[in-house]
């Protein structure tokens, strides 16, 4: 990890090559995070990976709720000559859940990224395949929210077939 | 040339074929789509899904140390790698020391259950290419490492082993000879499998030059584990950013050269010869101490201390009923898994169940190397790549 001067350093770097782009640097247990403008996450990837960060280990939403801007997603970047990592986070407004993609960046962004649209709703725009991966293509909602109630749908019986969505006519 | 992609066009003919969910060859309940022109695979989609069970969703409502035994279940085959993952990054977000005796006994744990899932790998991956004893053979020494953890742990699946903070239990009287006994008959059965595998013509026309895929795509892709040290990168986190003690050990990182589905196949081979000289050096060198921090804020107190301890007594009611508090924060930490980087990502709100929890399993993102790795080759060499991709659909699902 690099120790809290580097991240500085780094996130001072891009704050010169882009203006408007870092929006805040955290050390916190030895891991290192700058916190992006949702706009600008392609160029600071990029910067990034001008500095040897040029692995995409992870790529995860998380909600933050009942914070706004609520809903987050998480790059971490790893510098495999190094052994170092950056995670880099953006959060995107709920009502507006928009985030250019990185999968022209990092071919092996595509599934992850479909997985954060999946569970929290967050919109990759630039995603050429954009369609839920692990719930069915047909469910309304987005299960990871912190406001989707843990026990789901109720289960269907006869008395309460009326209220599924998807009910037979 | 035309501008049409590779297999379209009035002079070809595209066969769409549907393989799985419920398939002995995809490992799992994985779809797969492929199109096909004649034998010859021009491109494949994985559809995935069929075993969501939500339990990132569901760790969200259970208090830290019950967390444990769901996350065991995302990856059924390396339940010792999930546990540890979670419970490293809990270990993080609380800034716990865990006592040298209980990394090496994790160390211990994690490794048997390296070789068990390789064995799994093996076996079943063998049976695919038609060799069918192997199946037998693999699976005789994997139920030795499963009688191991049952003596251990009481359970020979989805053990509940790793605790936060160390290990729920020192190994018992007699582990340590039987361990010592498998550890000695080990590199033999794996010399054998080689007997049998490596000199099969069969087996090797299968996986020699088939499927390869470069390092540089490999690594866009996010691949990482054995089939990444196949195609000639020798990045491994035991060795790269040590965690558990595994900077004690003596080993070898095995690397292929070209990145075929051979060189995956023996990369993995080796990893058995390798780990078992990590767990002989863990057991000979097994430290003295306690198994689980002595910090009673996070384990359980010794059950002997609640009959004479007020405080003993508190502790455990606390710790049973509400769980620990974990201070707020977001961590991730990555792990070395039979399949790849493990990384667990919590975030802690301050209270005692976690806000978050994601997994980032190496089999769902390995997955997404199948369609570069199988266009333009033939559909049996598809069967082949996807047994030497070797996916958990447990873990890609989650």
């Amino acid at each position: 990890m690099p120790d809290a001067t580097g991240l500085e350093l780094i996130a001072q770097e891009l704050r010169d090559t882009d203006p408007g782009s870092v929006i805040g640097t955290l050390m916190f247990r030895g891991q290192a995070t700058i916190e992006v403008d949702p706009a600008h996450v392609r160029t600071a990837l990029k910067h990034l990976g001008g500095k040897g960060y040029t692995f995409l280990a992870s790529l995860h939403g998380c909600d933050y709720y009942p914070d706004e801007p609520r809903l987050g997603v998480h790059y971490v970047m790893l510098d495999m000559k190094e052994v170092d990592r950056v995670t880099v986070k953006a959060r995107v407004r709920v009502a507006e859940p928009r985030i250019p993609s990185v999968v022209d960046m990092f071919p092996g962004a595509d599934y992850p990224e479909r997985e954060a649209y999946d569970m929290f709703g967050v919109e990759f725009e630039g995603h050429p395949d954009l369609r839920r991966i692990l719930m069915p293509e047909d469910y309304e909602g987005f299960p990871q929210r912190r406001d989707f109630p843990l026990g789901g749908e109720p289960v269907l019986f006869t008395y309460n077939e009326e209220q599924s969505y998807g009910r037979y006519q | 040339m035309s501008a049409e992609p590779a297999g379209y066009g009035p002079t070809h003919e595209l066969l769409t074929l549907n393989i799985g969910p419920h398939h002995p060859a995809t490992h799992g309940v994985l779809r797969l789509i492929a199109t096909l022109e004649g034998e010859v695979v021009r491109d494949i989609k994985p559809i995935i899904g069929y075993v969501h069970t939500g339990i990132e969703k569901t760790a969200e409502d259970k208090s830290y140390w019950k967390v444990i035994p769901v996350v065991e279940r995302m990856d059924y085959l390396s339940y010792y790698f999930n546990a540890m993952a979670f419970c490293g990054a809990v270990e993080t977000l609380l800034e716990l020391e865990v006592p040298p005796r209980a990394q090496y006994l994790r160390v211990i744990h994690l490794e048997l259950n390296r070789i068990m899932s390789h064995l799994v790998w093996l076996g079943t991956s063998a049976l695919d290419l038609g060799a069918m004893s192997m199946f037998w053979y693999c699976f005789r020494e994997r139920e030795q490492i499963l009688d191991l953890f049952e003596m251990s742990s009481g359970q020979r699946m989805h053990t509940r082993y790793i605790q936060v903070g160390g290990v729920i239990e020192d190994i018992p009287r007699g582990f340590a000879n039987r361990l010592e006994k498998f550890l000695n008959v080990m590199p033999t059965r794996a010399d054998q499998y080689a007997d049998l595998l490596e000199k099969n013509e069969i087996l090797l026309a299968r996986l020699r030059g088939t499927c390869p895929l470069d390092e540089q795509t490999l690594l866009s892709l996010g691949v990482t584990g054995p089939l990444l040290r196949a195609a000639g990168n020798p990045w491994d986190l035991r060795k790269a950013a040590p965690y558990s003690s595994y900077d004690h050990f003596d080993f070898k990182i095995p690397v292929g050269t070209v990145g075929d589905n051979y060189d995956r196949f023996r990369v993995r081979h080796a990893e058995l010869y390798e780990s078992t000289k990590i767990i002989r050096q863990a057991l000979d060198g097994l430290p003295e101490g306690p198994y689980i921090t002595t910090d009673r804020k996070v384990a359980l107190p010794p059950r002997h201390e609640l009959a004479t301890s007020m405080e003993a007594l508190i502790h455990h009611f606390k710790l049973v009923t509400e769980g620990f508090r974990v201070p707020a924060g977001e961590v991730y930490y990555p792990i070395e898994s039979p399949r790849g980087e493990l990384g667990c990502f919590v975030r802690s709100d301050g209270s005692a169940k976690p806000a978050r929890v994601h997994m980032r399993d190496p089999s769902f993102v390995n997955l997404q190397a199948t369609a570069p790795m199988v266009r333009d080759s033939y559909i049996a060499d598809l069967i082949a790549t996807l047994a030497m991709i070797d996916p958990v659909l447990g873990g890609v699902d989650r």
